[in-house]
């Protein structure tokens, strides 16, 4: 197994910390929290007690002001394999830094108090029913009067969409690629959310339609530059992308360990099924793919703590693991035979979980526009 | 079906058209009730009995049409498919447990067990794996004892599909010491001492009813022995061969539907101002799973024609489920993936059929079984070679 390099003591103390938590405060409700489709708001405000939400954030807000992307990684790879549905790295890593980056001091004085104490969950809303990928044809428009803004249309497939407080919500505001960000308050009126959307895997992550309906947004909840939100979601991306690299790999990784546990238990025609040569050499080959995955992860993560980390980069990390992750739990399955079909069994679980790592935060067939462009192989200039 | 069937004749085109009625107007209607709940209503199999669609092959004297040519039984699962769900196990019914009770009844006992499994007032199941087994068949331990006028079995099977709705059940279980000495009774819901354990959930086919069974002190007449109780290992091997032909074909009808589903989705949804279908590598995606499964529909039917006169060996059967259910899974993945964040949503039929494939790898002898019994029969078993 790959020994990984990034990792200092006080990070491995945290780890122990969140483990410790975890195994009290979050893995014994996982089996309720499935069957209600949702988290609960409970286990948020207990995230905020032990300091794990956002601990970027400034002192004056609860926050640690600790800007080390590490102890996410951390939290991703501790909670998130046993408990997808407890979604911190999205909170913190992919919806909170906008308002920490791009927010006025008024912004973050009136939301990030909230955030970091885990009273308000974040959700962002960019897919709509038309949509996916194609960030460009967004149809959800807003419109600006006087002291305010307008916003119609609906979105869909939004994680956190039922427990969310705040929605940064991607709109329309002008022709061609003009898109703003705005903040969207629970309770609003014209904010309503549809159905909680049933899945594949991810029982206990909530995912919904978000429907808007005349809703008047104060100019105050505007976010950053409202032309010029496309350039901005863009920039998070590579940050997003890696942290889902990770996650794959942390839960490929789990369906490994119960997987292992399971072939030495397990016995067939008189041994343990590991003990067979097709499942060692298939145990040996997802080893060196999960420690690739690994490597890539970690090399990526070195990157982006410089500053360095390239679009294309991280859009390689995210295409490798979630196949990495998608080969590992068909295999992880077919090792366990008929119990991998089997809810009580752990791998069946893993196995429907890691189905959308392959879609969501951008497809792979995305990731390869985006690393076969950087190639220069672009087909807009192909004259 | 771009694909020609040149194996099949006017006749059986016939009988395909009638089966679509009879399925689009009696049953389609309920496959998402029986998703719900969990299994599939036990009034299909009676309508599917009135409409002459169960146990084909029995004899008339039984009710059934005396059909054995197996290509009916093949469209019948293209169009249950199609137009039901792959979790109405109506084929295993018919062409799995069904020919235990061709090969191995009495006179006596088909007159008995036939006419209400041709009606569907029976409803009937294979009780092999235990807990602890799987795919090792001489490793069960549901045991049978011979107490002169009755046999009493005691021991618990899982993963029994029908095994709630069921009513009848070929069950397993040792009569002897010696590794494979098995013999197969025949126990029937009302028997004392035999009860269902949990109704399983699974990671997909929830119209499938998938239970424990369990037997206490279940006396079983001696009326109920199939065949020779020591010969049960024997009888489960050779009818596999037929199971694994079945499974082929259920696993290739429900690939080609999932292209199918996929096909006419990527037609229609745009992205980046085209239809998804439009980009290179969705055209050549989908014309490569067109190519895999056009040689995989070949070849099936051949095979069928070959199980007709009875020239299918046990190796090509195993050949012919490995290769149906990898592609099924391929093709189910690949369409997911085409339908983007719809694939996720279980009301797209593309992430149900993703779900509901991933046990054709696994049951009725998994890849691995398969593999190994290719590999024998090219004299590669490590009792071969030493």
């Amino acid at each position: 197994m790959l020994k990984r390099t990034i990792y200092d003591e006080e990070h491995e103390i945290f780890r122990n910390s969140v483990r410790k938590w975890a195994e009290e405060e979050v893995f014994p409700h996982a089996e309720t929290w499935r069957e209600e489709g949702c988290v609960s708001r409970e286990v948020w405000k207990k995230a905020g007690e032990q300091g794990f939400l956002c601990m970027y954030a400034d002192e004056k807000y609860g926050g640690l002001g600790l800007d080390d992307f590490r102890y996410d990684m951390i939290l991703a790879e501790e909670i998130n394999p046993r408990e997808p549905g407890f979604f911190i790295a999205l909170h913190n890593r992919i919806v909170a830094p906008y308002i920490h980056k791009l927010g006025t001091d008024e912004q973050r004085d009136r939301f990030m108090p909230g955030i970091v104490s885990g009273d308000c969950v974040l959700a962002i809303a960019m897919t709509e029913p038309g949509t996916g990928s194609d960030l460009g044809g967004v149809r959800t428009r807003a419109v600006e009067m006087d002291d305010h803004w307008v916003l119609n249309g609906s979105k869909t497939y939004i994680s956190n969409g039922f427990l969310a407080g705040l929605v940064v919500v991607a709109a329309r505001t002008g022709d061609g690629h003009e898109i703003g960000l705005f903040l969207v308050e629970d309770g609003m009126e014209g904010f309503s959310r549809g159905r909680n959307l049933k899945k594949m895997g991810l029982a206990s992550q909530d995912t919904a339609e978000l429907f808007f309906d005349d809703v008047k947004i104060p100019k105050a909840n505007v976010l950053g530059d409202p032309r010029k939100g496309f350039k901005s979601m863009m920039m998070n991306l590579a940050e997003e992308r890696i942290m889902g690299a990770l996650g794959f790999t942390a839960r490929a990784e789990r369906a490994f360990d119960v997987t292992m546990e399971y072939i030495m238990d397990r016995r067939a025609f008189g041994r343990p099924i590991g003990t067979f040569q097709n499942s060692r050499f298939k145990m040996a080959s997802m080893r060196t793919e999960l420690d690739a995955a690994w490597a890539l992860t970690d090399h990526c993560v070195r990157e982006h703590l410089k500053g360095e980390l390239s679009a294309e980069m991280a859009a390689q990390a995210k295409l490798f693991t979630s196949e990495v992750e998608g080969r590992v739990v068909d295999e992880c399955v077919q090792l366990h035979g008929g119990a991998g079909y089997m809810e009580e069994y752990e791998i069946s679980r893993l196995y429907g979980d890691a189905r959308i790592s392959r879609i969501y935060a951008g497809t792979s067939e995305i990731m390869r526009e985006i690393i076969g462009r950087g190639l220069g192989l672009d087909e807009r200039s192909r004259n | 079906m771009a694909f020609p069937r040149v194996h099949l004749e006017e006749e059986h085109e016939m009988f395909r058209d009638s089966a679509r009625k009879f399925l689009q107007k009696e049953l389609s209607g309920d496959v998402e009730r029986w998703r719900a709940q969990g299994h599939v209503d036990r009034e299909a199999f009676l309508k599917m009995g009135e409409q002459g669609l169960l146990l084909l092959w029995a004899e008339e004297q039984y009710g059934g049409l005396g059909i054995r040519d197996l290509r009916y039984e093949q469209v019948l699962i293209e169009e249950s498919i199609r137009w039901t769900d792959i979790g109405f196990f109506h084929n295993a019914h018919s062409k799995l447990v069904g020919p235990y009770l061709d090969r191995l009844c009495t006179p006596e006992q088909k007159a008995r067990f036939l006419p209400p499994a041709v009606r569907g007032e029976s409803i009937l199941g294979i009780a092999m794996t235990e807990p602890n087994t799987g795919s090792d068949l001489a490793g069960i331990r549901t045991k049978a004892v011979d107490m002169g006028d009755h046999w009493l079995v005691n021991g618990a099977k899982t993963f029994i599909s029908n095994g709630i709705i069921g009513t009848t059940f070929v069950t397993a279980a040792k009569t002897g010491d010696g590794r494979g000495q098995i013999g197969l009774f025949v126990i029937e819901e009302g028997m004392e001492g035999f009860s269902r354990g949990r109704h399983l959930k699974k990671f997909g086919l929830p119209a499938q009813d998938t239970a424990e069974l369990i037997f206490d002190n279940v006396k079983v007449p001696k009326e109920n022995l199939l065949g020779d109780p020591g010969m049960g290992f024997a009888y489960m091997s050779e009818c596999l061969a037929v199971e694994r032909t079945m499974s082929a074909i259920s696993s290739l009808s429900h690939a080609q539907v999932a292209f199918d589903v996929t096909l006419e989705f990527i037609k229609d949804r745009r992205a980046f101002g085209r239809p998804v279908g439009a980009f290179q590598n969705s055209r050549f995606k989908m014309a490569e799973m067109r190519a895999r499964l056009d040689a995989a529909q070949a070849w099936l039917d051949q095979c069928v024609m070959l199980a007709n006169a009875d020239r299918l060996t046990p190796e090509d059967a195993a050949a012919l489920k490995l290769l149906c259910s990898e592609i099924q899974g391929d093709m189910v993945d690949l369409g997911v993936q085409m339908h983007g964040g719809a694939g996720y949503m279980e009301e797209y039929r593309i992430c149900q059929m993703y779900q509901d494939a991933r046990i054709s790898r696994i049951y009725a002898g998994t890849s691995e079984i398969m593999k190994e019994i290719i590999g024998r029969g090219l004299g590669l078993g490590e009792k071969d070679l030493r």
